[in-house]
């Protein structure tokens, strides 16, 4: 049976034409091209790299990118809807285009010189570039304000030393974003592929996010010049401000993977017969989906409003980070209790549930943890930070 | 060159059929819509030819209003005008009132080839083509799985129950497009974005009564249910047995 979304609410109607054209297009993409892959890229532990020309002319990375630099100039709510969509397949696939647009092509092109923006924006935009964000570090995860990266400023340019782990995409990288302590404060740096003393090994045998290259970047006296620095942000505001945006597309990625698992246990426990009947026909199941129901409808709203908030220059980060907090966690536990309807089926690949499931475990995780988004909520409500 | 694409929306491919209470038509609610098959070869012909040639592509409905969502796709794809010959009603039409409308149209825009879908995936007419054609006094290239076009005229392969047929035609000419003709693009975000800023005129398509008239519709009969003869090898010779005696196939 095809995709069918949950849209109890009719809210088909607050898009435009254009934007459900998007969200058509991406939609009928990953059901083609990308789902067909899934399984055996999730099991096998890696990305499928050779679809990365044909996101590029679909267009996904960097989408909100003006189209003098290689992007399409689209709203916000055209790009939570990528999101949406990407994740809809697989949440490494959608990390693999929201680091690209939001943590890549974003800071340099919000904090860029013009050189490098005409440099590296046309090539992240059409594949032939891929980047990555490097800001977690082993020690440092929610509290990258204590980064043990440094750089040091030499007469030619920049001396950068350090680790960064949990790297989407590092491996396969031609270029990453590398945030670093200097005297001046925390600086953003471009750090190609072969620069010496500079290399990304994969990270392996994690349980989720299979289908993702998560790596670590290993900085050992890495000289690069003085255009290598990212010039117009300084401070922790530089790698946040990238993250809001990312952070963003996630809220409407968790839905996403929310409507992926809620349409295959709907279809699934209406011709599962259990004791003579079929599932869905029970009153606990039923319980589940009104629950479920009721919560993706309540994200999609969220969504929505904030989309079009953030169309307006309105949406701040405390905005973003309820809805990152709500939107990935719903995901999260619709996907377990789809899991549940499955029954053993649920654990099985052939299935998406499962998978779901496993990814949004980082989801949950990356871009701020969900209890770091509580404490930033809290803060915005009490006007009292609880971080430390 | 100016190029010319008819389309139609029709019922996705999982709409249920199911009778309205007139007896003599389907009831569309909950339908969801799409673009023929065989017309989105014709729009991606369309705009090879442009690629080709140099020119414009128009690509014209007749339909409904909400036919803009299909239309819109086609200039998503890269088409550059799109025209729909207002009807709320298109299935009360026949295949003659829709082709004379659209040639009113075509003849009023000065094209110089017309690409169409072989046939319409819901009525199943394969009328529409040649008519407008006939109606246009234009060449007719029939069921096109592959093309070459130059300015003038070209050359065209048509299957037929006896074998492959290659033709040469001049313009102007009515093509209408078969499987194998191409690979219909996909719209990208920024071919989407571009076509925000296209116009979608909407018109009244010119005053032809209807000749034929659907006086009843009935919808095939219901399958009957399957018969499980038996499992494993064991099962072979009964099913053998049914397909000889029952099913007559073997
Ligand atoms: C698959 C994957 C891909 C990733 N990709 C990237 C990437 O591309 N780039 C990048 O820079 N990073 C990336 N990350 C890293 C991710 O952003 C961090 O893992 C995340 O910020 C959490 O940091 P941590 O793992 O060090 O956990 P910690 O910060 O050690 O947190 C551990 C636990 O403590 C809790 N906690 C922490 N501080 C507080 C507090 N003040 N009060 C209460 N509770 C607290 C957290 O909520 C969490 O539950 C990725 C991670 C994963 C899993």
């Amino acid at each position: 049976m095809a995709f069918q979304q949950l849209d109890y609410l009719l809210l088909d109607d607050q898009f435009s034409e254009d934007e459900r054209m998007v969200r058509d297009t991406v939609r009928a993409w990953v059901t083609e091209r990308y789902l067909p892959l899934a399984m055996e890229h999730f099991e096998a532990g890696t990305f499928p790299l050779e679809l990365t020309p044909e996101l590029a002319e679909l267009g996904v990375f960097g989408p909100t990118v003006p189209q003098e630099y290689g992007g399409a100039g689209m709203n916000s709510v055209a790009y939570g809807l990528i999101c949406q969509e990407l994740e809809r397949g697989d949440s490494g696939l959608r990390s693999y285009v929201s680091v690209q647009g939001s943590l890549v092509m974003y800071p340099i092109f919000a904090y860029g010189s013009e050189a490098q923006k005409k440099r590296w924006l046309p090539l992240l935009a059409s594949g032939k570039a891929i980047g990555c964000f490097g800001l977690t570090e082993p020690d440092f995860g929610s509290n990258p304000g204590g980064m043990l990266t440094t750089a040091k400023k030499t007469a030619d340019g920049w001396v950068l030393n350090g680790r960064k782990m949990w790297i989407t995409n590092g491996t396969v990288s031609d270029v990453a974003v590398v945030w670093a302590r200097a005297e001046e404060g925390i600086l953003g740096f471009l750090v190609e592929r072969g620069a010496k003393g500079f290399s990304a090994p994969e990270q392996k045998h994690k349980f989720s996010l299979r289908a993702s290259i998560t790596s670590e970047l290993v900085l050992e006296d890495v000289q690069v010049g003085k255009d290598a620095l990212l010039p117009n942000v300084k401070g922790l505001k530089g790698p946040l401000g990238c993250l809001n945006q990312a952070r963003y597309g996630i809220a409407w990625g968790g839905l996403g993977a929310a409507f992926a698992c809620f349409d295959e246990a709907l279809q699934y426990s209406k011709s599962r017969i259990v004791f003579d009947k079929p599932l869905a026909g029970f009153q606990l199941p039923q319980k589940k989906f009104a629950d479920m129901g009721t919560q993706i409808t309540m994200a999609q709203l969220l969504a929505l409003r904030l989309g079009r908030l953030k169309d307006e220059g309105r949406a701040t980060a405390a905005m973003v980070s309820m809805a990152k907090r709500n939107n990935v966690m719903l995901g999260l536990e619709v996907a377990r209790t789809c899991r549940d309807i499955l029954g053993a089926n649920g654990i099985s690949l052939e299935y998406q549930v499962g998978r779901h499931m496993c990814n949004l475990e980082s989801v949950v995780t990356y871009e701020g943890t969900h209890d770091i988004h509580t404490l930033a909520i809290g803060q915005e409500l009490t006007g009292i930070p609880a971080f430390r | 060159m100016k190029i010319v694409a008819c389309v139609k929306r029709v019922p996705t491919t999982e709409a249920t059929a199911k009778l309205a209470a007139d007896g003599r038509s389907l009831d569309p609610t909950g339908w969801q819509y799409m673009l023929s098959f065989y017309d989105e070869l014709a729009v991606e012909e369309a705009l090879k030819t442009k690629e080709k040639q140099g020119g414009e592509v128009t690509v014209v409905t007749l339909g409904p209003s909400d036919a803009s969502k299909e239309v819109r796709e086609c200039l998503a794809r890269g088409a550059d005008h799109g025209v729909i010959l207002k009807d709320a009603d298109p299935a009360a039409r026949d295949p003659r009132s829709t082709a004379k409308a659209l040639a009113a149209k075509i003849k009023a825009l000065g094209a110089d080839v017309v690409f169409t879908g072989r046939v319409a995936t819901d009525r199943d007419h394969a009328a529409v083509g040649p008519m407008l054609a006939t109606y246009l006094g234009w060449a007719c290239v029939g069921e096109v799985h592959a093309l070459e076009l130059g300015a003038e005229g070209g050359t065209a392969k048509r299957e037929t129950e006896h074998g492959v047929e290659t033709v040469t035609f001049r313009l102007p000419a009515v093509i209408t497009c078969n499987k194998g003709l191409n690979e219909p693009r996909r719209a990208s975000l920024k071919g989407i974005m571009a076509a925000k800023s296209k116009t979608i005129a909407e018109e009244a398509p010119l005053a032809v009564d209807t000749q034929t008239l659907v006086v009843k519709v009935e919808l095939p009969p219901s399958r009957k249910a399957g018969r499980i003869v038996g499992e494993g090898a064991a099962a072979v010779p009964a099913l053998i047995t049914a397909l000889k005696t029952e099913a007559q196939v073997l």
